[in-house]
């Protein structure tokens, strides 16, 4: 048994953390997050100029040929720096969403823009009433003139806002809740009948809620076959769940040296805070609860692109609910121990404590996939 | 054992809920009950409203135009406050600074502060904190040097509430060098207007100002703006604590926001059903609620203990520590109940006046930066640790 990256993984983790540490300072994150991209355009560039957004594709699409491991230690890297930047919406779910459910043509109109950073895709997956269930789709897709009618609303698409292709899931048959009937379309967000609501997100990224109403799209705009893409969705829900975890540990791993440093640093009563027995206790349970989540993101990594089964499912759903519980702790935790300074903006470990607790609201919450292990368990 | 309300008591209860019935603004009410942010003219709208009933200075003796209520009469008049949605007091002067003054201030100063904090006239703000005297209060080093008639005040207090709007500054400044830190305090009431004192602001991890720098360059400060005497500032800081204190654990705030949170759960939908209805959400709702229930029996004890001439001690940062665990538990399952949409910013719907469609539930907006910023809850007040030190120590004997 091997926990060691291979060379080349360790390699590609390096040159994602060297190139953060140059050029993701906390100040400079801060401006990122108010342009109208709401990340770094340059930043993106440098990441598609070193190959960090093909790393996942195939390599007849100019990728790499990289797996879970890969896209685990760029996110870590990322997570790190608390980059902005829509690698999970773009690289990871947008692009994974059309290179499993695509056919030819639709890869190579879009895959290879996604894969060189030049064509930013996002998810539009979830609804008002959906919660985090990716079933619930009560958009709907009618067919007309060979192609398709949408009409509905979907829900807190990040990097939505200034994507140029926006995948999207409706309803083509079936009702409200059902697996069977949901079909994906990737749409051009300047198609009419499209309106985009932008707003800042509070962890400092940029998103929107998507109106459509008599959209009409060509044959060409439906991704794999109809009404059959629920499963697909949710491989690939599992994969942005492998990457969200990755991300996660990077954040925790920098809160954790953050609050650490400040036990060291900060006196009360004469002496480092970081001499209150109390205060160490709760720093040990903050490490060893990063610990647990490196583990589940490790083994997350590990089924990301396996064959979708009972086991993956169960892996992913336990990953993500460890992850939701730790970043919880060391979020809250982290503030406390800081005191008054762990909750202002100037200071970055308000910005990491905030992010942690915005992930357990992606892709499921703690409790939602406490749920779904459970139900998992009865079935099997 | 009876631990009823007495039928005096309940016609108290009566007679509050008919005032607030009939005097409480109802725009002031939808903010407080939607989480939106008060301006300091609803702030001052509705003092106005309760110093005419003679209702705002609950802590006061009766001849400073204070009420005279007894402990459970204060309790029920914070219950039905927050069931209301009336405006939590700004504290500083009204429950902080004027009952030092009452106990420990000249006639003068008392003749000359308390009808302003009555009228509105003055807005406090507390300057205690300091960047490096947090939790040891004591260690801080804002020095005060008397020259003359005047103390020349020069250094830096922090994390100051709303000082912003204030006018005027009760600080804790270092008279005296040579002996135990406790012993070298005094206790000054400062204008804000000085010169030589700047403010700026802190913005908080929800982007909301709320603290406050202030810097102190050689401000000169009148001898008779002491309260009590020189280098004893410490015991009439502590006492002030003790006020700070109780209220702390928000018993009443957890119970209306607990009922925000059920109405809250009544409208989110969750695989085609409310909420509430869906059972691991529904059993934390109950354990949070039970919990609460705990707490306000807790507090009653205490209540009913100093009703019967008793102090409240070590027991009050007890509840101090549950009570802020279950309002912040509270705010973390309202931010949970809107999945997804606790992830937008959407700072137009802070605004009551907004009129636009709104992005999900109405009440949505305000729930993730409430949930941050009450992280405050368990670190202001004597941080949630310094509690339990109290209680080991005081309470155990550890
Ligand atoms: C939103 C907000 C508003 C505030 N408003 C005001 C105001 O209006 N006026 C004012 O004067 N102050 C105000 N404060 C300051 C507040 O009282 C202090 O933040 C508080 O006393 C803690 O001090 P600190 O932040 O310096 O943390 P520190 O004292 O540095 O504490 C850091 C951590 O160490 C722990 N710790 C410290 N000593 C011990 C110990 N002996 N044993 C175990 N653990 C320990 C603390 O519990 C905390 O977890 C406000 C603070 C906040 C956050």
């Amino acid at each position: 048994m091997d926990f060691q990256l291979n060379e080349e993984q360790q390699m590609l983790q390096d040159t994602v953390a060297r190139l953060v540490r140059g050029e993701y300072s906390f100040e400079k994150r801060l401006t990122f997050s108010e342009t109208e991209a709401g990340f770094s355009v340059d930043f993106w560039k440098q990441l598609s100029d070193l190959g960090l957004t093909a790393v996942s594709f195939p390599e007849e699409l100019g990728g790499f040929g990289g797996g879970g491991v890969e896209i685990q230690s760029v996110m870590t890297e990322l997570g790190r720096g608390l980059c902005l930047e829509p690698y999970l919406q773009s690289v990871v779910f947008g692009g994974g969403l059309i290179n499993q459910a695509g056919n030819d043509s639709q890869k190579e109109a879009w895959l290879s823009g996604i894969a060189s950073g030049e064509l930013q895709a996002a998810v539009a997956l979830q609804e008002p009433q959906s919660f985090y269930d990716l079933n619930d789709v009560q958009t709907r897709a009618e067919k007309k003139d060979g192609g398709f009618v949408l009409n509905g609303h979907k829900a807190v698409v990040i990097g939505g806002h200034c994507a140029e292709l926006i995948v999207v899931s409706a309803r083509t048959s079936g009702d409200a809740r059902d697996a069977n009937g949901i079909s994906l379309f990737a749409l051009n967000p300047d198609t009419a009948g499209i309106e985009r609501r932008v707003y800042p997100t509070i962890d400092g990224s940029k998103g929107c809620d998507i109106t459509l109403r008599n959209v009409q799209v060509g044959a060409n705009a439906l991704l794999g076959e109809e009404g059959g893409a629920s499963e697909i969705i949710e491989y690939q829900a599992g994969r942005a769940i492998a990457a969200l975890c990755a991300e996660a540990v990077g954040v925790m791993d920098v809160a954790n040296e953050l609050t650490l440093d400040y036990l060291k640093q900060r006196k009360q009563f004469g002496v480092p805070i970081g001499k209150f027995q109390v205060l160490q206790h709760r720093m040990v349970d903050m490490m060893s609860e990063l610990e647990q989540a490196r583990s589940m993101s490790i083994l997350a990594a590990s089924v990301a692109d396996e064959e979708q089964s009972n086991e993956r499912r169960r892996v992913l759903s336990a990953a993500k609910n460890v992850i939701g519980r730790s970043g919880q702790f060391i979020s809250e935790q982290g503030i406390q121990s800081h005191g008054g300074i762990g909750m202002t903006w100037e200071y970055n470990f308000a910005h990491y404590a905030k992010r942690l607790i915005m992930i357990n609201h992606q892709l499921g919450d703690d409790d939602f996939h406490l749920e779904r292990y459970a139900f998992l368990l009865q079935a099997s | 054992m009876n631990i009823n309300y007495t039928p005096e008591e309940l016609a108290f209860r009566d007679d509050v809920r008919a005032f607030l019935d009939q005097a409480l603004p109802a725009d002031i009410a939808a903010k407080v009950k939607g989480f939106r942010h008060l301006t300091k003219e609803d702030h001052q709208r509705w003092q106005q409203i309760l110093c005419k009933q003679g209702w705002y200075a609950t802590h006061w003796p009766e001849e400073y135009g204070g009420v005279k209520w007894t402990p459970v009469q204060k309790h029920i008049w914070d219950e039905e406050s927050c069931h209301y949605g009336v405006p939590r007091s700004v504290p500083f002067g009204v429950n902080m600074v004027a009952p030092v003054i009452i106990k420990f201030g000249n006639e003068e100063q008392k003749q000359t502060y308390l009808p302003r904090i009555l009228s509105g006239e003055d807005w406090w703000c507390q300057g205690y904190s300091e960047p490096g005297a947090g939790s040891d209060l004591a260690s801080l080093k804002t020095r005060a040097v008397r020259e003359g008639d005047h103390y020349v005040v020069n250094g830096q207090k922090t994390w100051t509430t709303l000082g912003q709007y204030a006018n005027m500054i009760f600080c804790l400044v270092r008279t005296n060098t040579e002996v135990k830190a406790q012993e070298g305090i005094s206790f000054l009431l400062i204008d804000m207007n000085t010169p030589g004192i700047t403010v700026r602001p802190i913005i908080t991890l929800d982007g909301e100002h709320e603290v406050n720098e202030v810097f102190f360059q050689d401000v000169k400060v009148p001898v008779e703006n002491r309260v009590g005497e020189e280098d004893k500032g410490w015991t009439y800081a502590k006492f002030l604590l003790t006020y700070e204190r109780t209220g702390l654990a928000g018993i009443g705030l957890s119970k209306a926001a607990l009922s925000h949170l059920k109405h809250l759960a009544s409208r989110c939908i969750k695989n085609g059903h409310p909420l509430i209805e869906d059972t691991s959400f529904s059993q934390r709702i109950a354990k949070v609620e039970i919990d609460l229930t705990a707490a306000t029996i807790s507090n009653l004890r205490i209540i009913a203990a100093v009703e019967g001439g008793g102090m409240p001690g070590a027991e009050s940062s007890m509840l101090k520590v549950k009570g802020t665990e279950i309002r912040q538990a509270i705010n973390d399952l309202a931010r949970r109940a809107i999945g997804p949409y606790a992830i937008p910013l959407v700072e137009e719907e802070l605004n009551l006046d907004y009129e636009g469609e709104f992005l999900s539930d109405e009440n949505a907006a305000p729930l993730s930066a409430q949930y941050f910023n009450n992280r405050k809850l368990s670190i202001f007040g004597g941080s949630n640790e310094i509690q339990k030190n109290i209680v080991s120590k005081m309470i155990l004997g550890l």
